[in-house]
């Protein structure tokens, strides 16, 4: 019990029983102190794990009504807690410097391990559940933004709300008078208030299934499934399966769309123009659902154009809300840390002298080149706490400065080559590759578990000597470095074994030092590339974790998987550090934006997230996708985010805006991944259907129209112009294009398996 | 985004029959109707669903296709046992046993017996999965700036794959793959070096291909010569060998006798060189040459041309090739019997073919005569007098028969006169042989003769190794003016043993252009004379076989000559060529020693005369060297050839006579 009694408290921090005095006053005494220590402090992980033993303990004497006990137990815990926070807090500030960075570090904005992150059946006593729920509100209030999982009721209440019956023989006239209805309104609005039919019929199919009239549904669903867009057929298809009152339950298709209202967006006239359809028809039955399981987000002005409205939609829950992307987003990028002279100043007394003068010049070139003091939309450097800079990784940023002097300028005139790297023999294995930033090692994810790192340069993979044998090297020596390493062990490739489950996640940490793997088995690992050995496992995600990246500054990584959240860790935590939930299917890519404050989730539910990683915020939802999202990347500048689905669209979104700004039409299979060129000028989309592409990014954001009525509303118009932006779409012949990688000199480096036919 | 295409929603439902058997294969017999209705409805949506589940699964997994993994993973999502092996196609039973008072219940299962597990043998380690990556590119990219390239460029940058390097780089929207078959597995293979030629090698040859298979004797004699005597011709060999093939397999086709010889004089030259180590391109030599003996037709008048000669020539290369390069491992030689057997047992194979399986057998020695030619002689005979005493058919069987009758003859009777014992008796000849039988018996008794006076000149055996070349000259001889077909013929036949050189004149009379030819013998002074003699025998001779041979025969009985042609030189003819075509051919006869006891032939010797001259060793018999240095030494029968070059013999060069 103790243990379930963690799982339980470690995502909602201080796992009080809120309906309680007493523990919450544990709560309220530690919260707000903003020590919440729990996994953030952590110098021992021992404490964390003992104080919510402790209150599981406390929660069982007093639901067995052992008053004193509990009382005794209470007074030695508030004492222990104390002692806990004082002691962790100093340690806190010390690490990363300032009440922010302890905040971040130690809260966890874990909303809801309800329906959302489903437990493991047989889990749960309804105890846990209970105060993971109501614990919601103290530890992280209104935390995921609109999306409205707070009030998750179980199962059986959702369904509930079809209770209300209607006469079933009549659902079919009502859908046709409503369809003729709609079909016979002025053109402008007939485009609009076509976005009910969707999600009428959906409710209409499932109260008929949910009150027992299988028939009548099915008859229902025959008639007029035909008349759905066809980006919804993937649902339909769920579906058109679901025929029982029974099936309804646990099925997750049908309880996102009953615990998500279907977002409209109407123009206020036409919003007037159904309502008064409907109250003359004395439409009950429709108005009911409407009411009740729509969110129509009016507006005043222009109804949206068919291909307008055709732009958006698509997503499991409908359009975003316009509030959901009015939040400001920093997307500028942060300053380089070589220009922040006073820390470097520091750092380069203690380093040795032959560091300095190479670091003087880069730096003046840094400077010059990207004349950037500072971004007014780039987040307060020290907004997220990052890790300071060791020495190697100052010498590796020399050595990309000095790449960049010889990078190539990509342009319409002037296409990067493509090295394609074929995995031979994978047999359909192949689940995930990365690369390094300096394209120096490839690692690739297979189905087998194993995860192999090749070193594509000459120099060969070698691991660290053995603890008695280290302890024999002169450690004073100039080159010990090369000294520790084991040539016995050197060779190209180095496989990692340790996941029981297909690998679908692979990242290099900037400096090369780690890798990340995430897998079926619910696990993410975190693999040293100097031992070539795990040294951690991550456990949170209950089911398989499907992306996961490093922060591009190190330290933070963000994973994704089949339990519909992305989860935020630091490698020196065993438990995440936010928990993004919102998404109504499984998270399937996760990428960092540039400046590491935010994180962007591509989701099967057909939208996108982009997530503040201060507050663990939803700040951008963007719908438009017909298709489960595979694969995402943001521009070099941070400014812009391009989104890849199973429909080979790829689309392209402003951060700031909040807007879609192109879209991207060619591949004919699902875009596995995207890569902007160093400089922005180049997108790369790699596809399912063997082909690279490469387009004109800069083309593309160029005529944006951002007048104020866009932005506001964010109705945009998309130029059909893909064709113009397409540069160039290169063949593979039986490889699907899993990865793509721009070299830091802008050739492109391509990856994927060879699949015979 | 229109409704491109309408969604194809599937209702199956799996039948309720099918919930059925399942449930009595569980042991549950009475069902309900209703009950399987739901059951069947549950279980269809509960597949769907999983199947739905295992679509995601296949989308990450970055697949097409999906797997049975994938529903096991779907399975285990939600928390159902996947499924675990793999299941027996058929029911197995428990079976029962009961004893001491105890149940049991166990699988009957067949006993398998270890050591067959054990001694399988290991199925292949599938490959292992490897990385392919353009080696070359990195260097590229590590040292020069990288060029960009557009789209429709094909072949730019440094992207561009090399050879064996090259690897699914596309860099230009096509992709080099490595080859499906083995994946690009971690092979090593040997690199595949290429043994470039010099300029002055591709000059070199050049001139010889050309000057070889040209219509200047000269040239092409010299070419020869070059090619039997250069060392350091190695690099070129392949070249000549698939020169040589090619050559002959274009030509066969075309009926092109001149040049087919032509290729095989060049076979011969390259066998007669020293240095040349020609095992490892035996295998495109032999078909060449065996085609050569073999071919149904190799000219385009094969009644009037002599492509027999061709045939014999051929013959002797691969009874030498044989012997220089049969080995039990290649068994090339049993390999070429085998060949020629077949196509001789063949009751279809035209006489041509015929005739070559039959020279290509007898050139290989004397048992295989023995084994394989003499059993059927009386049946080859039938067929013989078949054509030639039934009705005439055509021209060109009775030419073949008669030919075939006389080389069975030729090679035959020396052979018969060593196994059987003296007397011999036409009619036992006749009972054993046939029809063959009476001619066999006269030239048996011939060889007989021969042998016995030879015997007489013991001493000067040292000739005996040369003895298997008598026709060598025949095949020299061949070189033909610019007019092949009847200028082969004529020298053929002269070359051939007396009886047939008879009856190849008698055929001949149609040759359309009887060079005017000279002949000069050289004789050799019968015994250890250093010095040779050169007989002119000048008499032009057009096309007039008569006066040629007589001079011939004449010498045979005390000097064997050696008939060699000299060269084809396209001056006019001195005086009295009437007919010809202005060629000029001389033919050398070399007499020497006659030692060689050989069979009924002149023991020509197939080499070229020794020029006295030139000729290094003092034996006059033993040296034979090109005839180049030969025809300068005879100005007088060479009016007017400027060098008279010996058409030197490719037959003969190596094997020299012994001191």
């Amino acid at each position: 019990d103790a243990a379930l009694a963690t799982v339980g408290g470690a995502s909602s921090s201080a796992g009080g029983d809120g309906g309680t005095p007493k523990p919450s006053v544990a709560v309220s005494a530690v919260a707000p102190a903003g020590a919440a220590p729990v996994p953030a402090a952590a110098p021992d992980a021992g404490a964390p794990h003992d104080r919510q033993t402790l209150l599981a303990v406390l929660q069982f004497l007093r639901q067995s009504n052992l008053r004193e006990a509990e009382e005794a137990l209470r007074r030695e815990a508030r004492l222990l807690e104390e002692a806990v926070a004082g002691s962790g807090a100093p340690g806190e500030a010390d690490g990363a410097g300032g009440e922010a960075a302890s905040v971040l570090l130690s809260r966890v904005t874990a909303s809801v391990p309800g329906p959302a992150a489903p437990d493991p059946p047989g889990t749960g006593p309804s105890g846990p559940a209970a105060v993971s729920g109501s614990a919601t509100g103290p530890a992280a209030p209104g935390k995921v933004g609109s999306v409205a999982v707070e009030d998750q009721p179980d199962v059986s209440a959702v369904l509930s709300a079809y209770n209300q019956q209607g006469d079933p023989t009549m659902y079919e006239e009502y859908y046709s008078g409503l369809k003729h209805f709609i079909e016979c309104s002025l053109d402008c609005h007939r485009a609009e208030l076509s976005q009910l039919f969707y999600p009428l019929f959906v409710h209409m199919y499932l109260e008929l299934v949910y009150n027992q009239h299988e028939n009548e549904a099915k008859s229902f669903f025959e008639k007029f499934h035909g008349d759905q867009e066809c980006y919804y057929q993937d649902d339909l298809r769920v579906l058109s399966s679901l025929t029982k009152k029974e099936h309804m339950k646990g099925n997750e298709t049908m309880l996102d769309f009953r615990t998500s209202k279907f977002v409209l967006r109407i123009s206020r006239d036409s919003y007037q123009l159904l309502k008064r359809h409907l109250q003359e028809k004395q439409n009950n039955q429709i108005w009911n659902i409407v009411q009740e399981h729509l969110y129509i987000d009016i507006f005043d002005g222009m109804p949206r154009s068919k291909q307008q409205i055709d732009a958006m939609v698509g997503s499991l829950a409908g359009e975003a809300k316009r509030e959901a992307n009015k939040s400001k987003v920093f997307f500028g990028l942060l300053k380089e840390p070589e220009i922040e002279v006073p820390l470097d100043d520091e750092d380069e007394e203690g380093e040795n002298e032959e560091g300095k003068p190479k670091k003087k010049k880069p730096r003046k070139d840094s400077i010059g080149s990207k004349s950037k003091k500072q971004d007014p939309n780039a987040p307060p450097q020290n907004r997220i706490p990052l890790p300071e800079l060791k020495d190697s990784d100052k010498l590796d940023k020399i050595m990309n400065m000095k790449e960049t002097t010889k990078r190539v300028r990509l342009g319409p005139d002037c296409l990067p080559s493509i090295c394609f790297y074929t995995f031979l023999n994978a047999y359909q294995g192949l689940t995930a590759v990365d690369v390094t930033d300096d394209s120096s090692l490839i690692a690739g994810g297979f189905a087998d578990s194993t995860v192999r790192v090749w070193s594509v340069t000459p120099k060969k993979l070698r691991s660290v000597k053995q603890a008695a044998d280290l302890s024999l090297i002169d450690k004073e020596s100039d080159d010990v470095l090369e000294r520790i390493m084991d040539e016995k062990t050197a060779s190209e490739l180095k496989i990692l074994y340790g996941h029981s489950g297909p690998v679908y996640g692979a990242s290099f940490s900037p400096d090369r030092n780690y890798l990340l793997s995430s897998s079926e088995d619910g696990t993410v690992r975190l693999w040293s590339l100097q031992t070539f050995t795990c040294l951690v496992g991550y456990k949170g995600h209950n089911y398989p974790v499907w992306d996961t990246q490093f922060s591009p500054y190190g330290y933070y990584f963000v994973s994704g998987g089949h339990d519909r959240v992305a989860r935020l860790w630091a490698t020196d935590h065993y438990q995440p550090l936010r928990i993004f939930a919102g998404h109504l299917a499984d998270v399937n890519c996760t990428r960092f934006h540039p400046n590491s404050n935010y994180v962007a989730t591509g989701s099967a539910d057909r939208t996108v997230r982009l997530w503040d990683v201060l507050n663990g915020n939803c700040v951008r939802i963007f719908t438009g996708h017909k298709g489960p999202i595979h694969s995402l990347t943001f521009s070099p500048n941070g400014r812009f985010l391009a989104t890849g689905a199973t429909d080979g669209r790829v689309l392209l979104w402003d951060i700031g805006h909040g807007l879609m700004v192109g879209e991207l039409k060619g591949h004919t299979d699902t875009v596995c991944s995207l890569r902007f060129s160093r400089d922005g000028e180049i997108l790369a989309s790699g596809s399912m259907d063997n082909t690279v592409r490469l387009w004109d990014a800069v083309k593309a954001f160029e005529d944006l129209e951002t007048d104020d009525f866009t932005t506001a509303t964010g109705h945009i118009n998309l130029p059909e112009n893909s064709q113009e932006l397409l540069l160039g779409t290169y063949m593979t012949k039986s490889t699907p294009v899993v990865h793509l990688h721009f070299t830091r000199r802008n050739l492109v480096l391509a990856a994927g398996a060879y699949s015979p036919q | 985004m229109a409704e491109e295409k309408k969604l194809k929603l599937s209702n199956t439902v799996l039948p309720s029959e099918s919930m059925k058997v399942v449930a009595e294969s569980m042991g549950i017999a009475q069902i309900q109707e209703e009950t399987c209705q739901l059951l069947t409805d549950e279980v269809s949506y509960r597949i769907k669903e999983i199947a739905q589940d295992a679509l995601k699964f296949m989308h990450m997994g970055k697949r097409q296709k999906l797997t049975t993994s994938d529903i096991d993973y779907a399975l285990k999502l939600k928390n159902v046992e996947p499924l675990y092996g793999f299941h027996a196609q058929e029911f197995i039973p428990f079976r029962f046993a009961s004893g001491g008072g105890r149940e049991l219940y166990f699988y009957e299962e067949k006993e398998v017996d270890l050591s067959d597990i054990i001694n399988t043998p290991l199925p292949r380690v599938p490959l292992d999965v490897c990385l392919k990556a353009p080696k070359e590119q990195q260097k590229a990219e590590a040292t020069e700036p990288l060029k960009s390239t557009k789209p429709g460029q094909e072949e730019d940058g440094p992207l561009k794959g090399k050879g064996q390097g090259a690897t699914p780089a596309d860099g230009k929207g096509k992709e080099k793959k490595a080859p499906p078959l083995l994946e690009g597995a971690p092979l090593r293979l040997k690199p595949r070096s290429i043994h470039e030629l010099s300029v002055e090698q591709q000059l070199y040859y050049k001139e010889i291909t050309e000057a070889c298979v040209g219509s200047c004797e000269a040239k092409r004699a010299e070419a020869l010569q070059s090619i039997a005597t250069d060392p350091g011709l190695y690099q070129m060999l392949p070249r000549f060998s698939t020169f040589i093939s090619e050559g002959v397999r274009v030509n066969v086709v075309q009926n092109n006798l001149a040049l087919l010889i032509y290729l095989m004089r060049m076979v011969k030259a390259l066998m007669d060189n020293p240095t040349l180590y020609l095992e490892k391109y035996v295998h495109e030599l032999i078909p060449a040459v065996m085609t050569c003996i073999v071919s149904r037709q190799l000219c385009l008048r094969p009644d009037v041309d002599n492509h027999w000669a061709l045939r014999d020539f051929a013959a002797r290369l691969v009874a030498q090739i044989c012997k220089h390069f049969s080995t039990t491992t290649n068994n090339i030689q049993s390999r070429i019997t085998k060949t020629f057997t077949k196509s001789w047992v063949d009751e279809k194979t035209p006489w041509t073919t015929r005739y070559g399986s039959i020279a290509g057998l007898a050139e290989l020695g004397h048992d295989v005569i023995k084994t394989l030619i003499l059993p059927r002689l009386q049946q080859e005979g039938e067929r013989i007098r078949g054509v030639l005493d039934g009705p005439v058919l055509s021209n060109i069987d009775r030419i073949g028969a008669d030919h075939v009758q006389s080389l069975l003859l030729k090679h035959c009777a020396p052979v018969l006169a060593k196994l059987r014992p003296p007397p011999d008796n036409q009619d036992a000849y006749r009972a054993e042989f046939g029809s063959l039988g009476p001619l066999l018996c006269s030239h048996v008794v011939k060889a007989r003769a021969q042998a016995a006076l030879q015997a007489q000149q013991v001493n000067r055996t040292t000739l005996t190794i040369t003895q298997p070349r008598p026709t060598l000259t025949l095949s020299q001889a061949p070189q033909p003016g610019p007019r092949t077909p009847g200028l082969l013929k004529v020298p053929g036949s002269i070359a051939l043993p007396v009886q047939t050189l008879v009856s190849a004149r008698a055929a001949a009379p149609p040759q359309p252009s009887p060079p005017p030819t000279k002949f000069i013998v050289m004789s050799s002074s019968s015994s250890a004379s250093s010095t040779q003699q050169v007989l002119s025998l000048s008499t032009s001779a057009p096309g007039s076989g008569s006066t040629t041979t007589s001079p011939v025969t004449t010498t045979v009985p005390s000097v064997q000559p050696i008939v060699k042609l000299v060269s084809t030189a396209t001056t006019t003819p001195p005086s009295t060529a009437p007919s010809g075509p202005g060629s000029v051919q001389k033919y050398i006869v070399v007499s020497l020693p006659p030692t060689g006891e050989g069979k009924g032939g002149p023991t020509s010797h197939p080499s070229p005369a020794p020029p006295p001259s030139s000729a290094p060793s003092p034996l006059g018999s033993s040296t034979l060297c090109g005839g180049k240095q030969e025809a300068g030494d005879s100005p007088p029968p060479a009016p007017g050839t400027p060098k008279a070059n010996g058409s030197q013999p490719p037959g003969s060069g190596s094997p020299q006579p012994a001191p």
